[in-house]
């Protein structure tokens, strides 16, 4: 049973920090409130990470979520919106070292597919997640990010899922 | 609650849905093409080509001119999109998805101490 005592705080968002850390690759951040064992298994296995990869204000339904959470071990996720036809990401994972790290190729996109780490560091009991996304070139992330945009008469749903397809990768 | 435009929405999904034609905006994304000169790259037949970049034209990524014979292919209007937005909105993508990440651990963890606690009795 659950009880909450005064000397427990009541838990404050942590916040989410983005940003263009090099002309190849884009870094977001949050401190997770628990520890990194736990983090990295929400990670690493399907049924939890079904959960929480595609939150339910993306809209979107995960028709399928395969992962080999292994060095070499593919993964692949498909995707529908509404009607239209549904949407494949699949790469591999070339590093896995509980519980500290995670690195993963996106290869839908071809030659020019990302290469996701993720880090994972204990501090006093919560976890610091770093994911980098690393393109082969500028121009590889300048397209992602181009073909992600939009012009200002849209509004932002449409602006998020444009945005979503590269952080579904 | 809908209050996006469907038809917009779908556009741009149908668009980035296909593995091509998200190779074709990179490759825009490089330097404009002819159609030929795309349909050479990916190794498609001219008709399958414009078909791709008719999608990719609909959905407002690419736009195309026509000079003598040559159709030019570069990336939309949507291109013009300030980064700094982009990146924005990319943030609070994955704020929304930390969010349920933390609810998953605040669950494992729960569950855990529940165990914990049986464990001692």
């Amino acid at each position: 049973m659950e009880t909450r005592t005064a000397s427990e705080p009541t838990p404050m968002k942590n916040r989410t920090t983005s940003e263009r850390k090099s002309p190849r690759e884009l870094v977001v951040s949050r401190t997770i409130n628990g520890p990194t064992r736990i983090v990295f298994e929400a990670w690493t296995k399907p049924e939890l990470f079904k959960q929480w990869w595609v939150p339910k204000s993306f809209g979107l339904t995960l028709l399928s979520c395969d992962m080999d959470v292994r060095p070499g071990g593919k993964y692949k996720l498909v995707f529908k919106h509404g009607a239209s036809e549904p949407m494949a990401f699949y790469g591999r994972y070339t590093e896995v070292t509980p519980p500290a790290r995670l690195v993963w190729t996106n290869e839908e996109g071809g030659e020019d597919g990302s290469v996701t780490t993720v880090t994972f560091k204990e501090e006093g009991g919560k976890t610091l997640v770093v994911l980098t996304e690393l393109y082969p070139s500028k121009e590889a992330l300048d397209a992602a990010i181009a073909s992600g945009s939009t012009s200002g008469d849209m509004n932002e749903t449409f602006e998020q899922l444009d945005a979503l397809v590269v952080t579904l990768k | 609650m809908v209050q996006y435009r469907p038809a917009r929405l779908d556009a741009s999904f149908a668009a980035l849905s296909d593995a091509t034609r998200r190779g074709v905006l990179e490759q825009l994304g490089r330097e404009n093409a002819s159609i030929t000169a795309l349909a050479e790259r990916f190794r498609m037949t001219l008709t399958g080509m414009k078909k791709h970049v008719g999608v990719l034209e609909q959905a407002g990524l690419v736009t195309t001119q026509k000079v003598g014979r040559v159709r030019t292919c570069r990336l939309g209007p949507r291109r013009l999109e300030d980064e700094t937005a982009w990146i924005e909105r990319y943030r609070r993508l994955w704020d929304a998805r930390f969010d349920e990440l933390e609810q998953v651990v605040d669950k494992l963890k729960r569950k855990e101490k529940g165990n914990g606690d049986q464990d001692r009795k």
